[in-house]
């Protein structure tokens, strides 16, 4: 014994430093790390080899269940296959149907919108990648998936399941990718409610089956089964993918603030295959670059040069208006843009102002609008009818009016308006 | 004498992956709080019985493989696994031969030192938890201790 603890001794010094020296260098070099990686992405590379490094391992563990999932589908019976795929038919059908209608409102929301043709979907790609590894406790609330940045995967980008968000990216490493999961406390997701449109966070609780809503007012108009979806804001998900439904909403006297929590639709602990989102560069409703410019930037974010403020603020304005004022015979003003638009003058509205926004812009009251004062379009709209009408009470036409007004509106507004 | 330069590193760096690998096995939610922490028992084994195969970078190394597969800070799990081994490379003329009981008090010890490390830099990098489940693995890793001192001792060649 005394000889071995002789041997110990004396062999430390051959090998280096002693351990006191070698334990403080090793503690300084990982302070190191957690400094520099704390302070904004300086280890951004280091982490991309790591997780190259520790992809195989994670792909060996994950296996096992893996080859289960494989030997399950080899070795399932027929009949069962038979019935799985009378099901997924009877799915597959009840979709087309629903997407054939979705087709007709996306149609009949253009529309509305005062847009001319249908936009495509706001989502360009999916990419379907299996989870090979979870982290799921109080603190953290991540996934890996098999896919990465040789698959495209960029940083903050959309991670969607099939019934609804699962989270975003975290850390992309060339083969694999961690994503921040919904409910992980670090995750707050701007999200909206359904039925009134009222916009608040969902913040995670770090349980997979929870979100918290911590900052609607006492007196907010939400209740339980509300359906949750995204606002679009934040700049990652675009607007109305949907994430929970409200579970329990309790109002308590002594807090200005009700406690509000919902149940993410995703299954985010049962969920194995995830889809990752690509969205349109140029669609209205692409969430804008705010976070990932905080970051950088990314290049192929520009802001949109179609100025889509007035098609949406425009119904909503000349609506007001029309609440405002009575609505008379005299000002139903058949002064119509779209149909003003097809006019030869209309030819000399800059091309800036897109179909998108010409229609409603010019029968909107509200002059905010540069493009509205396009020539020979608003000209008769505002001074003729002012003596008739004030302007403020020039309507909003409903489709159903401008059909009905479509005729008139190809003579001059101010012929129309002296009877 | 010339048994002192045939370190296990081999057996070491085997079983390093493999409780690594323990780590990674998907759990239920549930189950996953009472995982012990194998790679904290394995690096404790291996700064006792051979301090000289693996040393404070054994525990440096698997530290930020843990790092990695966590997703934590780069370098919590790291400096943690490192004081560890630190700690036990210090004490292991002292604890090594002591009986299976001792050594296990030892053990807690160092799991619940390990623990309150990365419990400390959670709360320096804004993660608070009041959560009690993080400690139950240091009840589970002592239970494990003697099982995996068999286990390993069947590894390498005890000197």
């Amino acid at each position: 014994m005394s000889a071995f603890a002789t041997g110990a001794t004396r062999s430390l010094p051959q090998r280096g430093p002693a351990p006191g020296l070698r334990f403080f260098i090793y503690a300084l070099l990982a302070l190191t790390l957690m400094v520099l990686d704390q302070r904004g992405g300086w280890l951004e590379r280091v982490r991309y080899g790591l997780q190259a490094a520790a992809y195989p391992l994670q792909l060996a563990m994950n296996s096992p269940s893996a080859a289960w999932n494989w030997t399950h589908k080899i070795f399932e019976a027929r009949d069962a296959l038979q019935t799985e795929n009378a099901k997924l038919r009877e799915t597959n059908r009840l979709l087309r149907l629903a997407n054939l209608r979705g087709a007709a409102l996306e149609q009949e929301n253009a529309a509305l919108r005062g847009l001319r043709a249908r936009l495509p979907g706001v989502a360009e790609k999916w990419l379907p990648g299996e989870v090979i590894g979870t982290e799921s406790t109080t603190l953290r609330q991540r996934l890996v998936i098999d896919r990465g940045a040789v698959n495209g995967i960029f940083k903050a980008q959309a991670v969607v399941a099939g019934e609804g968000l699962l989270g975003q990216t975290l850390r992309v490493g060339p083969w694999s990718t961690e994503v921040i999961l919904l409910t992980d406390p670090e995750h707050a997701l701007p999200v909206q409610v359904v039925r009134n449109g009222l916009r608040t966070l969902a913040v995670g609780s770090g349980d997979t089956e929870t979100l918290a809503l911590p900052y609607l007012p006492i007196q907010s108009d939400i209740k339980e089964g509300d359906l949750l979806v995204t606002s679009g804001l934040g700049g990652v998900f675009p607007q109305g993918y949907p994430v929970g439904r409200v579970t329990q909403v309790r109002r308590d006297g002594n807090s200005p603030l009700a406690q509000v929590r919902a149940t993410p639709l995703a299954a985010l602990d049962r969920d194995r295959i995830v889809s990752f989102v690509w969205f349109r560069a140029n669609h209205p409703a692409t969430p804008t670059a705010a976070v990932t410019a905080a970051n950088g930037g990314d290049p192929s974010m520009k802001p949109m040069e179609t100025p889509p403020a007035p098609s949406l603020r425009a119904p909503a304005a000349s609506a007001a208006a029309a609440r405002a004022a009575p609505v008379t015979a005299p000002a139903r003003t058949p002064v119509r843009a779209p149909v003003a638009a097809t006019r030869p003058e209309a030819s000399s509205v800059p091309p800036t102002s897109v179909p998108a926004v010409a229609a409603p812009a010019s029968a909107s009251p509200a002059p905010v609008e540069p493009t509205a004062a396009a020539p020979a379009t608003a000209a008769p709209a505002s001074t003729p009818p002012a003596e008739a009408v004030p302007p403020a009470s020039v309507p909003a036409i409903s489709p159903a009016a401008a059909t009905r007004q479509a005729a008139p509106a190809s003579t001059p507004a101010s012929a129309e308006q002296r009877p | 004498m010339s048994m002192r330069n045939r370190e296990p590193r081999g057996a070491m760096l085997l079983t390093a992956l493999g409780a690594l690998a323990l780590h990674l096995l998907p759990l239920p939610d549930v189950l996953g709080i009472f995982r012990p922490a194998f790679v904290v028992l394995c690096v404790v084994y291996w700064s006792l019985n051979a301090p000289r195969a693996g040393g404070i970078a054994l525990g440096f190394l698997t530290g930020l493989a843990l790092d990695v597969f966590k997703g934590a800070v780069l370098g919590q799990y790291a400096l943690a696994t490192s004081l560890i081994a630190y700690v036990t490379i210090r004490q292991h003329l002292m604890m090594r031969n002591k009986p299976p009981f001792e050594q296990t008090l030892f053990v807690v010890a160092m799991l619940f030192l390990w623990e309150a490390v990365i419990w400390a830099i959670d709360g320096w990098t804004g993660q608070t938890s009041a959560g009690l489940g993080r400690w139950v693995h240091v009840a589970t890793g002592a239970l494990c201790w003697l099982p995996i001192t068999l286990a390993l001792g069947r590894t390498h060649v005890a000197r």
